[in-house]
């Protein structure tokens, strides 16, 4: 796994001997950012992050401060942090490495977050085939236990925090913020209806801040540099880096750091990153923010992989996933495994969802297989439509943001490539023939 | 008399870890613990029997149903015996593009079942992402990721397997 970075803040003790141990990270500072937050009031540690311009890296991209800031202070019931570690976008695989190789920095910020915001629990929700991950983080807050970061005192203040694992079971819906809470309380992940949001009622019916792996590593950098550095690293409305997750066909997929003014095509060509595609091979496609980004054509790729950027092509920044399909590739086919994906992780909730999401992936199958009949194409725009109209998008007809994650794709394949979708029905087969996955479907 | 669920060896790890799990949550708030305690009835009997579903829920204070509802909810939980290897293979999109549906198609041939299916020694399921997209294409025997495979090193993993 290359590891590349531009401007490596998050990724830059990656591939260093025990990077993620408590002796690693503080030989290269770490605790001192936890240490200067402790010296100061909560309000001004919110203050400080809401100045770094830091947003959310879970896929909502929404601000940190902000986010921190909706928690009642008056509130007589305790206060929690749930770290969303139920990494399951396909596309995606950052935070799994920075649990598995720099855990600490996750930990100083979550120590940070809770003695801003009160919490004397958190829990870390990480989806349950991280085994390893799960392993690893453990063994770091076992660490932080013994040296005094977490315990009954936090480095010797009068705070109490206490930092435990939960590992998920298999369902994605469960990254979603309010399954995740219902997750945490042992129940089946179905998302609540929002408002109120977790910040006043979440976990237990208390006040409740979620962040994502991410965003909580990049905390301790907001202090140990200062707000006004970390902001100046990103755009006017988006501080510091940010990881990207290169996949697909590329000649070098991997987690990037990256600046927020790189492109795509800066991320794919570059030699510090993807290196271009497998020789004889173009691009054909790219999804930019995990499967549920809307798909960008080979001459959109010129586009900074930033929140606002990518909002303006009417795609988004998600989850950081970056998927590239050469031209060999067949684009019904791609849409089915990112519908059939939605349709096995709907929770079925919503009829919109649980009916469209499976109706979907049926039709795309039969499309693909070659029995498709011309009036499909505007059915399957019809049962998209029904489960997310697009645009706007976040605005979809169901509670939480799957049935989007859902429709989207379906939307922006059908908007961009449906010639190939004509072609499948005009010609009854699929006009890749027994190579649809491209340079790389014959595996071996 | 029906044989005991759990050998003394047995009980003595589910005993400490409920008491480990419960300490995590507040004293009124145990049926949170469900999720951690079904995971450690898998891990100590491979599957969750009906019998071990009821006694979490007994400790857990809910309805045997309730233990029922979250088990059958998560893909993770196995709610009849599987063999004694579950190998899950991701077919997602990025493990797509580097020949994943062809691998799986091949490990099926080699193990004589259909995604789905099981044995006593294998169960071979389809999964959904496994967060393993830059080293694709990837599975998982027993929730250990294998990445970046090949034929010849997929060959070698089964060998070892078999």
């Amino acid at each position: 796994m290359a590891t590349t970075a531009f401007e490596p803040i998050i990724s830059g003790a990656w591939g260093q001997p025990k990077s993620w141990t408590l002796d690693h990270y503080r030989k290269r500072g770490g605790y001192e950012a936890l240490k200067k937050a402790l010296e100061m009031q909560p309000a001004a540690i919110i203050d400080e992050v809401k100045k770094s311009n830091l947003r959310g890296r879970g896929g909502a991209g929404f601000p940190t401060g902000l986010k921190w800031s909706f928690v009642p202070k008056d509130s007589p019931k305790p206060k929690y942090l749930a770290v969303n570690a139920d990494e399951s976008e396909p596309g995606t695989f950052k935070d799994r490495y920075i649990l598995e190789l720099d855990p600490h920095m996750m930990l100083e910020g979550i120590a940070i977050a809770s003695y801003a915001l009160g919490v004397h629990t958190c829990y870390v929700y990480i989806r349950g085939e991280f085994k390893f991950p799960a392993e690893r983080t453990q063994a770091a807050i076992d660490e932080a236990y013994k040296a005094g970061i977490f315990g009954k005192t936090v480095l010797g203040k009068d705070f109490q925090l206490d930092c435990y694992v939960v590992r998920g079971a298999g369902a994605y819906i469960c990254g979603e913020e309010t399954a995740l809470l219902e997750s945490l309380e042992g129940k089946k992940g179905w998302p609540r209806l929002k408002p109120p949001f977790p910040a006043v009622v979440g976990l237990f019916g208390s006040p409740t801040v979620v962040n994502n792996v991410e965003t909580l590593a990049s905390v301790p950098h907001v202090f140990s540099r200062g707000s006004d550095w970390y902001a100046k690293l990103g755009t006017d409305k988006s501080g510091g880096t940010r990881l990207v997750c290169l996949s697909g066909t590329v000649n070098r997929p991997g987690v990037y750091e990256v600046d927020m003014g790189t492109t795509i095509t800066q991320l794919i060509f570059d030699d510090k990153y993807g290196r271009g595609m497998p020789a004889g091979r173009k691009v054909k496609a790219v999804i930019p923010g995990g499967s549920s980004a809307p798909v960008l054509g080979a001459d959109e790729l010129d586009v900074a992989l930033e929140f606002e950027a990518l909002k303006v092509k009417q795609t988004m920044a998600g989850s950081g996933g970056v998927i590239v399909m050469d031209d060999s590739s067949c684009m019904v086919r791609c849409l089915w495994r990112v519908a059939r994906f939605y349709a096995e992780e709907s929770c079925g909730q919503c009829t919109p969802c649980r009916e469209g999401t499976p109706w979907q992936t049926r039709l795309l199958r039969k499309i693909e297989e070659g029995r498709g009949e011309p009036s499909d194409l505007e059915l399957l725009s019809n049962v998209a439509s029904s489960i997310a109209p697009y645009p706007p998008i976040g605005l979809g007809n169901t509670i939480c943001a799957l049935g989007d994650a859902a429709a989207l794709p379906t939307h922006s394949f059908l908007m961009r490539y449906r010639a190939e979708f004509e072609a499948h029905i005009h010609e009854k087969r699929c006009p890749f023939g027994d190579k649809p996955w491209g340079a790389f479907g014959d595996w071996s | 008399m029906a044989e005991p669920l759990f050998t003394p060896e047995e009980q003595k790890k589910f005993d400490a870890g409920i008491a480990e799990i419960l300490s995590h949550y507040p004293p009124d708030r145990k049926s949170a613990g469900m999720l951690p305690a079904l995971r450690l009835l898998q891990d100590l009997k491979g599957w969750l029997p009906p019998e071990g579903m009821r006694l979490v829920a007994k400790h857990l204070e809910v309805t045997p149903e309730r233990a029922y509802e979250v088990a059958s909810f998560y893909v993770m939980y196995h709610l009849k015996k599987p063999g004694k290897y579950v190998i899950d293979v991701c077919t997602n999109l990025s493990c797509a593009l580097w020949g994943a549906e062809k691998m799986l198609a091949y490990l099926e041939d080699r193990l004589g079942l259909t995604a789905g299916e099981s044995n006593e020694k294998f169960t071979l399921r389809e999964t959904e992402c496994l967060a393993s997209c830059g080293t694709a294409p990837c599975l998982q025997v027993n929730e250990e990721h294998h990445e970046s495979l090949t034929k010849a090193k997929l060959d070698e993993l089964l060998a070892k397997l078999t």
